[in-house]
């Protein structure tokens, strides 16, 4: 076989990274630079992806790419945008891509700071839900009801009690031009998503859900199986919005939350008992008002 | 020659970053530290100085903007003081691993609690092991020439490091002072534009901020030391340069004064070290042997002068503004460690003095003098540091 | 090796580092079957998949065998087999 030949190598994000098998963060930064080409520098606080991606001596990166700390991606990003716009280069755009842990959380005042200050930074999100460099602890991001480290089933508890954050709402309300999400599982609509973001100046955001094999519990072929799963379902709504309106979403045939749920451990619990279903019906709930706000389904019209 | 104006110590401070013609500047206001950073928005306004200024949400995005324009090839500036030097504390760890070479002005406050805006030296001191430079001023005009000189040592290829500029708050940044400013002409000539080593170049993409494991770690950390002794020869040489275009030369890391014959020698950094000049000159024209060190630069520490200095003296006295709770002043104990052993040396006594903003006088100087000359009479060295000018009546 | 000042490292030297080490199991292609439609390509997240002249081949020197291509495979032209080791 001709070395010469295996073009692969060459990608902007190249293999030799120490992703789990099948990660869905891996394959989700392999389009977003697909998408934006090389005439971007991008910032990547700790995290899964700093961690795979930047063993001394062996980056996959063949964009200029900074990792710094877990909590100032968006400040780092900023100052790099402003230092290429004072040095007249301009045109080589800024993309940060972030956990949701860093992002949701620890990163969060950084990230309203960068989108109050229109900073000209394209801010992705590769949400896999919790803290997975770490374990898998509970984030902001973590689902209603999923078990982490922190946060596990016990006798008292079902898992995370609480909603995930709604950190696009949150973005738009700062005013950014473009809010967009994402799931690897459609990975053309994930490119047109971030080609669209590259078009906008200013702080843009884009949150792509990353299904994480390793943490979530599931074989890791079905990586992008639950990504489509989990947007059937309506519990990942996609869509876009600018200047806070919602211009556009994915439509979807619903399925029922059970059939996203069922495959993954962190939700095993939910399938246990009575109780169980309870809770199922609960998060059936959500993502009925997902389908409803979002106005998601196919069948019934919507937006 | 360049200007002669009477501006308050923040200004000149200002007028030293805008002469260095910093490309990214970012900060976060905190008391006194606020007239610097105001006065250069204000000349960003008014088009007198081209940097993009980003007016961030905390200091520990303002430190991280720098990281990540320094990053990119961008000279860049912020000031700090008190809680925010320390929220910045993890990015300058950081930044200092990954040699980005940003100058901070540290205006020193102390820390709460309880919270307080008085004067002392415990925010800068806590910053001691981040890896940064640090350069203590005694004047605004010595702050002003280092604000000068900290952008070309942080630049400096064999160094690369963020440098910090401490000056004590409000007895510098905001009293006037008579400063003789650098023509422009002259500071461009002294202060060329950056051009780091690794540029970020879409066309040969590198990657800043690796991981690394114990294969490595140590000889990254090693190679940081290595940096921080080749800044101690680097460092006086940057200043004489600057000094042949301003004239004023402060020696190199440390400046000796009237240390020669001294009997008891005074270490200080910062304003006191003004107060502690008169001091020495009363005690001299009082027929006593007292000199006075003043530490110019406390990272890298400049053992080996200090040493020279001291070596034939009975005692030394450091006058510490900050303590390391539960030992002593961090100055003490450097030097302590540093001429442990060595023979003949002076004995070092630890005096904690000036915490919130608590004065310093000389008659304050020549009581501690006399008790450190009891010290060195004393069978055994003191365990203890000395709290100068403490009520102790009043601690429960 | 020399360490560089601030552990900066040039890019795409991941290459250096062959992960195929880690694959338990091969994903083998039958060309036949093939119908050439890149999906294998397009969901690799260790781009081991790469094509030459229309014929889809996998960098066996990287893949880790997660088995993503043989599942999205449209045709089931991608057979995992258990890697002798
Ligand atoms: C200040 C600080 N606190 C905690 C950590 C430990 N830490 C590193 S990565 C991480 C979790 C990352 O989670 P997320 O941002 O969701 O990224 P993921 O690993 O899930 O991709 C944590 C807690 C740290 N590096 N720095
Ligand atoms: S833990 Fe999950 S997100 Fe992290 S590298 Fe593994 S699969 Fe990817
Ligand atoms: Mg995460």
């Amino acid at each position: 076989m001709n070395a010469s030949a295996q073009e692969n190598r060459m990608e902007l994000f190249a293999p030799g990274h120490r992703a789990c098998h099948g990660c869905g963060m891996a394959l989700s930064v392999r389009h977003i630079l697909k998408a934006t080409g090389n005439q971007v520098a991008v910032v990547t606080p700790t995290g899964c992806l700093e961690t795979f991606s930047s063993p001394y001596g062996y980056s996959p990166w063949r964009v200029p790419w900074i990792h710094h700390l877990f909590e100032n991606g968006p400040s780092v990003a900023s100052g790099v945008a402003a230092a290429l716009d004072a040095q007249g280069r301009g045109d080589v755009r800024v993309v940060a891509i972030g956990g949701d842990g860093s992002t949701f959380d620890i990163g969060f005042a950084a990230l309203s700071g960068m989108f109050e200050r229109d900073d000209d930074v394209l801010y992705i999100c590769v949400d896999n839900g919790a803290y997975m460099n770490t374990g898998g602890q509970r984030s902001g991001a973590t689902p209603t009801y999923a078990s982490t480290t922190t946060d596990p089933v016990g006798k008292l508890r079902p898992g995370k009690l609480q909603h995930k954050k709604d950190l696009p709402a949150i973005v738009a309300a700062h005013g950014a031009a473009y809010v967009a999400t994402a799931s690897v599982a459609y990975r053309k609509d994930l490119q047109k998503k971030v080609k669209r973001a590259m078009e906008f100046h200013g702080a843009r955001y884009l949150q792509i859900d990353t299904p994480c094999p390793s943490v979530w519990g599931f074989p890791s072929d079905h990586t992008l199986e639950v990504g489509r799963l989990g947007v059937a379902s309506g519990l990942v709504p996609l869509f876009e919005m600018e200047y806070g309106n919602v211009t556009k979403v994915r439509k979807i045939k619903p399925i029922t939350v059970d059939k996203y749920l069922r495959g993954q451990k962190r939700f095993r619990h939910l399938f246990a008992d009575e109780q169980g279903a309870e809770l199922v019906a609960k998060l059936q709930q959500m993502a009925d008002a997902n389908i409803a706000k979002y106005g998601l389904s196919s069948q019934s019209g919507g937006q | 020659m360049g200007a002669v104006k009477v501006v308050e110590g923040s200004q000149a401070v200002a007028e030293a970053v805008r002469a260095c013609r910093p490309q990214v500047i970012s900060a976060y206001p905190i008391s006194p530290q606020t007239h610097i950073v105001e006065t250069l928005a204000q000349m960003v306004a008014d088009g007198e100085l081209g940097s993009r200024y980003l007016r961030v949400e905390s200091e520990f995005s303002a430190a991280s903007v720098l990281a990540g324009a320094s990053c990119a090839g961008s000279r860049c500036y912020t000031a700090s003081s008190s809680q925010g030097l320390l929220l910045m504390t993890e990015v300058l760890y950081a930044s200092a691993g990954m040699r980005l070479p940003f100058v901070i002005t540290g205006v020193n406050r102390s820390i709460s609690a309880p919270i307080t805006i008085q004067v002392d030296q415990q925010d800068t001191i806590s910053l001691r092991d981040t890896g940064l430079i640090q350069l203590y001023a005694e004047s605004s005009q010595e702050a002003y020439d280092m604000h000068l000189a900290a952008f070309k040592i942080a630049e400096d290829p064999g160094i690369m490091l963020p440098v910090m500029v401490c000056m004590d708050g409000w007895i510098l940044t905001h009293s006037y002072e008579r400063i003789d400013f650098l023509d422009q002409q002259d500071v461009d000539r002294f202060l060329p534009p950056f051009k780091p080593a690794n540029l970020m170049e879409v066309e040969d993409p590198k990657t800043w901020g690796s991981y690394s494991e114990e294969n490595v770690l140590m000889e990254f950390r090693y190679a940081l030391q290595k940096s921080m002794d080749y800044a101690q020869e680097r460092i006086p040489q940057v200043m004489g340069d600057l000094a042949s275009y301003t004239g004023r030369d402060y020696g190199g890391l440390i400046e000796a004064y009237a240390t020669d014959d001294a009997e008891v020698i005074l270490v200080a950094m910062g304003s006191v070290t003004g107060t502690l000049k008169d001091a020495v000159d009363q005690m001299r024209e009082a027929g006593r042997k007292v000199g006075l060190i003043k530490i110019r630069c406390f990272r890298p520490f400049p053992a080996r002068q200090i040493w020279e200095a001291v070596r034939g003296a009975k005692v030394v006295a450091v006058l510490d503004a900050n303590v390391s709770l539960g030992s002593e002043g961090a100055l003490g104990l450097d030097l302590k460690a540093k001429l442990c052993g060595r023979p003949d040396g002076p004995l070092v006594v630890d005096f904690i003095a000036g915490l919130g903003g608590r004065e310093i006088n000389p008659l304050v100087a020549e009581d501690i003098v006399d008790q450190a000359l009891e010290a060195a009479q004393a069978p055994t060295p003191p365990w203890a540091p000395i709290w100068v000018g403490l009520d102790a009546s009043i601690v429960a | 090796m020399k360490i560089t000042m601030g552990a900066v490292v040039m890019g795409g030297t991941s290459v250096l580092y062959p992960t195929g080490a880690w694959r338990d199991q091969r994903p083998v292609i039958d060309h036949e079957a093939c119908k050439s439609c890149d999906t294998c390509r397009d969901v690799c997240p260790d781009s081991s998949v790469f094509v030459q002249e229309d014929v889809y081949y996998i960098d066996y020197d990287f893949c880790k065998g997660c088995g993503l291509c043989a599942y999205e495979c449209p045709v089931d032209a991608i057979a995992m087999i258990l890697e002798e080791k």
